[in-house]
């Protein structure tokens, strides 16, 4: 099993929303609008903005996401680090005017890539490890 | 998001691999094939009670299978059960669609 795996698992969700790129926008940035489809936040659209996402406590988890603005560019794109359970994945929303409406496409990224400064706190990451899955799984078969 | 921990923690794999030292033990059991608890204390750097309770951990995940010769404990990993893991991940990509319906609620409720 290599240690440079680039095992990067992504998980990708599209949808057409009968509503404009301006309304999009402002669904996915401003931090009210944002509690009622994601998570409550303290999130504000600027690029460096430390913010938690929190959702109710369970136990072994106190529903906390620690995240940071990487991206905020208008109408088009924005993008956050995503921290939970000590797995720092990626979110990339990209906003595509489409026919009657916007297509928005969420990525989520890095369940198998070396993250940044942010996320090397552990010994021992999660990236690593499920950069490495792929690579156990095959060995199943 | 609620559903999705709730299934993640209800996962014994996910809670015996949230470790990082177990973590790593396994990924070397992986890794190097059958090794001995003398072998994974040495890599590990930790003391071998202490090798010894995350293999207890390990174990009741399935994730690793143990035999004795003499005296010595020999481990090795059972990569089958990594599969709930995976499944995990899968959900990721449910919690966002159920996530892009709420969305689509709000859309319809803003002006």
């Amino acid at each position: 099993m290599s240690e440079t795996a680039e095992g990067t698992r992504t998980v990708v969700v599209e949808r057409t929303f009968a509503h404009s790129p301006q309304k999009l926008w402002r669904a996915l940035t401003e931090s009210s609008l944002v509690g009622q489809w994601l998570m409550k936040n303290d999130f504000e659209p600027a690029v460096g903005h430390k913010f938690q996402f929190r959702a109710d406590p369970v136990p072994n988890w106190n529903g906390v996401i620690d995240c940071e603005v990487l991206v905020v560019d208008p109408l088009k794109q924005l993008s956050y680090s995503w921290g939970a359970f000590g797995l720092g994945t990626v979110v990339l929303f990209t906003l595509t005017p489409a026919e009657g409406g916007t297509h928005l496409r969420m990525e989520q990224s890095g369940f198998g890539a070396n993250q940044d400064a942010a996320f090397k706190g552990a010994t021992y990451g999660w990236q690593k490890f499920l950069g490495n899955l792929d690579a156990v799984i095959a060995e199943l078969d | 998001m609620v559903c999705f921990v709730k299934t993640a923690n209800a996962n014994p794999v996910f809670r015996a691999l949230a470790d990082p030292t177990r973590r790593a033990i396994f990924e070397e059991l992986t890794r190097q094939g059958e090794q001995t608890v003398h072998a994974l204390t040495r890599y590990a750097g930790v003391s071998q009670p202490a090798v010894s309770k995350h293999l207890t951990v390990l174990k009741r995940a399935r994730l690793v299978r143990h035999r004795r010769e003499g005296r010595e404990t020999h481990y090795r990993a059972r990569p089958d059960a990594l599969a709930p893991v995976v499944d995990w991940l899968n959900l990721y990509g449910a919690f966002w669609r159920e996530r892009f319906d709420q969305l689509e609620a709000v859309l319809e409720r803003m002006d």
